[in-house]
């Protein structure tokens, strides 16, 4: 490796690394938290079978699904000025990813809404409460904890798809990488490196997802309990 | 007490229920029977609202609703005096045993929490849990499950317990622990309406036994009455199936 390139490669890290730090996982962070927003609520539309909202869920995810990301960047951003509606590039961004992402987390989310056994929520009448006590204190976090592997799996796509922003003049990573690219002209090394530094980030991000699983798991209730203990010094006590 | 007349109740083409009358008065404890599919747990479901009867009324405590026709917070309000004890327990898998008992109490009832935990511990003694109160639900067998649910009924100090085939889901050898706070229950006044399979519980707890079949009521008589002397052919013949009991 000559002694140039090299010096490119260091020389890029941090100016790649730095629009990351600023610009995709601020992206990320907020398109994610906002889609969340979006996928609990048209979730609970849908399983509380709400009339017309349903239907309004179902379309929005069966037009969200069938259309490619990159599309619905194009319109928002360069189709709907047309219209005199003009959006910078950032938050353009975040609304389109969060509505893109929220479709699908919806989904996810609805499908561990129903693995939650329904008569759980009929105790819940029985016992004097309300439907949305109900969904706060019994429905959600059981189906958290199922639906936290998958929505992880959400995230870490969603790390990804951020480079597609740079289509909209959105200056993150790929952009970043894509501007040294052009003055450079060392695409090869330079892509890797900036692939490099995605996959440094999923990295992090798949090391918290054990970390939160290990956390909402039933086990580590167990761990907590006298009986589980008690169990377990049983077990050692026999290997003695 | 309660009073519930021609109730009706059709699933899609399927009857159901077909002008059920039940009268239930306080301190019975009353034993649904009859033959699976005799519509038992649906009248049950219908009694607490978690079904919509179709046709009928309910007369509860002097105040009389008719059925399909009950607002939701009339529902609410009836559902605070009432408590139910499912086959399947169906105990909230994310509290453990004391919060599966206050959690009505706390949030439902906006209780204050440490009067509720009182409660929830001695509700919880009484049925014979008093070392399981931070257990979950998972962590206890089929029949400490029942017992939780039965402490969560009482908790809410109803005015009457619905219970739907309480026992039907535990194993044989699990079953005494259940019918046994069931029958300390029943001699403390606890006013009680048991569907079961447990000819036991009905002759010897129960004092009035309602039989069921193809969604009509076919006999409603004292349990000693319809044990030693049946006037139907039919509950003679459903006796006989048991093996004389």
């Amino acid at each position: 490796m000559s002694d140039r390139l090299l010096g490119i490669i260091v020389d890029s890290f941090t100016k790649i690394l730095i629009p990351g730090i600023k610009v995709t996982i601020p992206l990320t962070i907020l398109s994610f938290s906002l889609a969340m927003v979006i996928a609990v609520a048209v979730a609970m539309i849908q399983f509380a079978n709400v009339k017309v909202l349903r239907q309004i869920s179902r379309f929005y995810i069966w037009v969200v699904r069938g259309t490619p990301l990159l599309v619905q960047l194009y319109v928002i951003f360069y189709g709907l000025p047309n219209l005199g509606i003009i959006i910078d590039p950032f938050p353009c961004a975040v609304l389109v990813f969060s509505i893109n992402e929220g479709a699908y987390c919806a989904e996810t989310m609805r499908a561990a809404l129903e693995s939650v056994p329904r008569g759980q929520i009929e105790a819940g009448y029985c016992v004097g409460m309300s439907y949305l006590q109900i969904m706060r204190r019994i429905v959600l976090p059981q189906a958290f904890r199922i639906a936290f592997p998958p929505l992880s799996n959400s995230l870490i796509s969603m790390v990804k798809d951020t480079s597609l922003a740079a289509n909209i003049t959105v200056v993150e990573m790929f952009m970043a990488t894509q501007r040294i690219v052009a003055r450079t002209y060392e695409p090869l090394a330079l892509y890797i490196e900036v692939g490099l530094i995605y996959l440094l980030f999923c990295t992090v991000l798949t090391g918290l997802q054990h970390l939160g699983e290990r956390k909402l798991s039933i086990t580590a209730e167990r761990r907590k309990d006298p009986w589980y203990r008690h169990v377990i010094s049983q077990s050692r006590f026999r290997r003695r | 007490m309660v009073q519930a007349r021609n109730i009706t109740k059709s699933f899609q083409a399927q009857v159901v229920l077909r002008g059920v009358d039940l009268s239930v008065e306080k301190g019975d404890v009353v034993a649904i029977l009859g033959p699976s599919g005799s519509g038992k747990t649906t009248l049950l479901r219908c009694l607490n609202f978690l079904e919509t009867a179709d046709d009928g009324t309910l007369e509860f405590d002097g105040e009389t609703f008719r059925m399909g026709h009950v607002s939701k917070r009339d529902i609410a309000r009836l559902r605070k005096k009432t408590a139910f004890v499912f086959q399947n327990y169906n105990l909230f898998s994310n509290k453990t045993a004391l919060q599966n008992v206050t959690e009505g109490l706390v949030i439902g009832r906006k209780m204050d929490k440490a009067k509720a935990m009182g409660i929830g511990r001695r509700a919880l003694d009484k049925v014979g849990l008093s070392d399981r109160y931070d257990y979950y639900p998972h962590q206890l067998s089929g029949g400490q499950q029942q017992r939780v649910a039965i402490a969560r009924a009482l908790a809410t100090d109803p005015e009457i317990i619905y219970f739907d085939e309480p026992t039907s889901a535990l194993d044989p050898e699990l079953i005494g622990e259940v019918l046994a706070v069931m029958r300390q229950l029943a001699e403390e006044g606890m006013t009680m309406l048991v569907v079961t399979h447990e000819m036991g519980f009905a002759r010897n707890v129960s004092n009035k036994v309602i039989f069921m079949e193809d969604g009509q009521v076919l006999e409603q008589c004292g349990s000693k009455e319809f044990f030693e002397n049946p006037r139907e052919e039919r509950i003679k013949a459903f006796l006989k199936t048991l093996g004389g009991v």
